[in-house]
């Protein structure tokens, strides 16, 4: 029932590759400013950031087509970036701005964008797995084709709504994909002290819902097992369970000492998996682009992430009279 | 010897039932557990099975006699075996035990339309058709409410009419299947999720609360959510401490959240529309006491009836009392008895919770200049506190006397039935305190 991902040797295409590495240093570049900011007191609250699993998102974004939905929980920067939603609006709502996504109302954990068919943005843990299975609901229901991809963690696979989604899932074939991003701790929890299964992608199994675990830091197997998943699932219906297992370098949140965690494991995931690096050296191989070209697209992408901190910090607070609108449409 | 068998209670409200058809002869021999009648309650359709093994010898009631008590003799077995020996035997076929035998008898939507009078429950299956006959986006979900046919017989006929794309039994998953009709209804359908009552949407208030009610406003009012939880609430019949209790301020606590609690057939019908209509979620309270109750009202009629706008049920003079639900009762009927003692008192039904009617309640005080709030919710952050509250800030210098109010006890429900009465509140306890400002 599990398939354990062989890596694909087929190779990107050039522009894939390319496109890939430009949204993933995106997401990196975006997360990094992120962090200074909210240590400039600039950004308030929760933030958490996505720094190291930003092959899962892009992957599978590229696996994906218009009209397919997205929805995550709180770890979610990421999720938007990939799906098209402007840099400068994703700060501004980070700085609790009126032009960011939600008008300053929602901040890291609650942006929402039906342009893009994102779906949030979720700051409860599991939450996002019912929700997601009733958009595949919807679509299924509009008979129009479309296929959800419902992220959660693997702190939140242990949750009961889970598996209450997984059983109403199977039970009407519902097109969704859950996407397990295993990033080895939940919160301070590590997946091995709170997960008697420790194998996320079989726990779908008393369901009858195949999974699969992926590499997660490997952009190419990401959109392999992406590509096989969203046309499985999208020709026969019914649920499939992918567990990409990833690695976050930050903290759960800003303010984690990472007791639960040796600095050497961080080193060695940063110096021998990182997806970017992966990517990057790929791209040299295949001779895609040269590191001159490279260090251009770098500049330019620190321009983006530099002119949404900028735009975030010129767009004013929210109107008091914001205050009580939106609460019912 | 004889053995006679009993019209027996099928639900813990039942207090009567119909014989819709004898189902066996005089003459026939009966094994343990067959068939030997259908009877007909305002919940459901069932039958009867024979508890013990005999020769039917007697009916004692006719086919199609409706009204018959629980425990009236219904007809008489002869049988062979000492009755001894079937004590451990009898009422272990209880209902629940045996939910396939049920057989619902069918019911077609646009027969009943033509009733002068419509029940609550016929009024609520009426609305929830006519919005699904409106819009094909309005699809009902939640247990039991499709092959069943509700378990309070609420969404009878709905799954024939509307099929089982739109008519969904779910899995006993309250916190599963709201979260995924509120994820539903973020792409644009509008689900109607039945609970089966509202004591089980306790199991399913994260989603209610943070994926339903705050979603538009975290989102800057990109992503609504419409969406009506809809079921029974309050009390019911000696089910005790965890299936009776009235959550309606749980509900009405949270911005983002609007709150409908009905009395009246037709009131049940336009607001349930106009719920369905709403681009917010709606919490649609519904009395499983009150689902009997009849009201004449006319054939077609669609009134849509706007949420948040209360009701005088009853002109008075001398007093307010402000209440929703199937407490109106009492205030109406503490009302006739307190007019013979030349009380007049004016009966206000607030029909939505949140939003409140405010002006409602603030003009009617300026008329009467005293209060009585009555509710069957727990006092502490009640429904009757907020209602004190608003009077006290808009109509404190109008007021004659110190608004009162009665509300349930302070304990979760008893089983027993002089307990339970004593949990609720009565209208002795009612006419007490509206003559205590009349002193």
């Amino acid at each position: 029932m599990i398939n354990k991902t062989k890596k694909n040797n087929r190779k990107l295409t050039k522009s894939d590759a390319i496109e890939a590495y430009k949204k993933m240093l995106l997401i990196r570049r975006f997360e990094e400013k992120a962090g200074q900011s909210y240590g400039l007191g600039q950004i308030g609250g929760f933030c958490h950031l996505y720094i190291g699993q930003e092959a899962v998102v892009v992957g599978l974004q590229m696996c994906i087509r218009d009209g397919d939905q997205v929805i995550t929980t709180y770890r979610d920067h990421g999720h938007m970036l990939a799906c098209g939603m402007s840099p400068d609006g994703v700060m501004a709502e980070l700085y609790g701005r009126t032009d960011g996504y939600s008008k300053g109302k929602g901040g890291s954990m609650h942006m929402f964008s039906k342009e893009a068919n994102f779906f949030g943005g979720h700051g409860i843990v599991g939450a996002s797995v019912p929700l997601g299975t009733g958009l595949a609901f919807s679509n299924k229901y509009k008979k129009n084709k479309a296929v959800t991809l419902t992220y959660f963690g693997d702190g939140a696979a242990n949750q009961g709504q889970v598996y209450e989604s997984f059983n109403m899932a199977k039970l009407w074939e519902l097109p969704c994909i859950y996407v397990i991003e295993n990033n080895r701790y939940a919160m301070g929890t590590s997946v091995q002290r709170s997960s008697a299964q420790k194998d996320l992608s079989q726990r779908g199994i008393s369901f009858g819902i195949e999974g699969e675990q992926v590499n997660g830091m490997d952009i190419e197997s990401v959109i392999d097992a992406g590509k096989r998943a969203v046309t499985k699932v999208r020709n026969n219906g019914g649920p499939y369970i992918l567990e990409m297992l990833t690695y976050r370098y930050r903290g759960h949140s800003m303010s984690d000492p990472a007791q639960y965690r040796t600095r050497d494991e961080v080193k060695e995931v940063r110096e021998h998996s990182d997806p970017i690096e992966s990517l990057k050296n790929l791209i040299i191989e295949n001779n895609f682009l040269t590191e001159d070209k490279l260090q251009v697209l770098n500049a330019e992408i620190k321009q983006v992430v530099d002119q949404s901190a900028q735009f975030a910090a010129d767009s004013p607070l929210p109107d008091p009279s914001e205050l009580f609108v939106d609460v019912y449409q | 010897m004889k053995t006679e068998v009993y019209m027996p209670a099928m639900s813990p409200s039942m207090t009567e039932g119909t014989l819709t058809k004898w189902l066996v002869k005089v003459g026939d021999h009966l094994k343990i557990g067959d068939p030997i009648a259908e009877i007909e309650t305002d919940k459901a359709s069932m039958e009867v099975e024979s508890q013990i093994e005999g020769v039917i010898s007697e009916f004692l009631v006719e086919n199609g006699q409706d009204q018959i008590a629980v425990k009236t003799p219904i007809a008489i077995i002869e049988t062979n075996t000492s009755t001894e020996k079937l004590k451990g035997k009898l009422f272990t076929n209880t209902i629940d035990d045996q939910p396939k035998k049920k057989i619902i008898k069918d019911r077609v939507i646009d027969q009943d339309k033509k009733q002068d009078k419509i029940s609550v429950r016929e009024a609520i299956r009426d609305a929830l058709a006519e919005e699904m006959r409106r819009d094909k986006n309005v699809f009902v979900m939640g247990e039991e409410v499709a092959e069943y046919q509700g378990a309070y017989k609420v969404t009878q006929g709905l799954l024939q009419e509307f099929g089982a794309s739109r008519v969904i039994d779910t899995p006993i998953t309250e916190n599963g299947f709201a979260g995924l009709a509120i994820g539903a209804s973020f792409s644009g359908l509008k689900p109607v999720v039945e609970f089966m009552t509202f004591n089980f949407s306790l199991q399913a208030m994260d989603h209610i609360i943070n994926s339903a009610a705050k979603t538009l406003y975290m989102g800057g009012g990109q992503l609504n959510c419409p969406i009506v939880f809809r079921g029974p609430n309050g009390a019911a019949a000696r089910v005790a401490a965890q299936h009776s209790q009235d959550l309606t301020a749980w509900f009405s606590h949270i911005p983002g959240l609007k709150v409908i609690s009905p009395f009246s057939a037709r009131d049940h019908k336009g607001l349930l529309k106009a719920a369905i209509r709403d681009p917010n979620p709606v919490i649609f309270l519904e009395n499983e006491i009150l689902y009997s109750d009849q009201e004449s009202i006319e054939e077609d009629n669609d009134d849509v009836i706007s949420i948040g706008k209360a009701k005088i049920l009853r002109e008075g003079s001398d007093i307010t009392l402000i209440s929703h639900s199937i407490s109106l009762k009492m205030c109406l009927e503490a009302s006739k008895k307190l007019a013979k003692k030349n009380i007049d008192c004016e009966v206000l039904d607030l029909r939505t919770i949140k939003p409140l009617d405010t002006k409602a309640i603030i003009s009617s005080i300026q008329k009467t200049n005293k209060c009585v709030v009555v509710e069957q919710g727990w006092s502490q952050c009640g429904v009757s506190s907020e209602i004190i509250s608003v009077i006290m800030e808009n109509a404190f210098d109008w007021l004659d006397a110190p608004v009162l109010r009665l509300t349930g006890k302070d304990v979760p429900m008893p089983y027993a039935e002089n307990l339970e009465n004593l949990a609720l509140p009565s209208e002795d306890e009612l006419i007490k305190i509206i003559e205590s400002l009349f002193e």
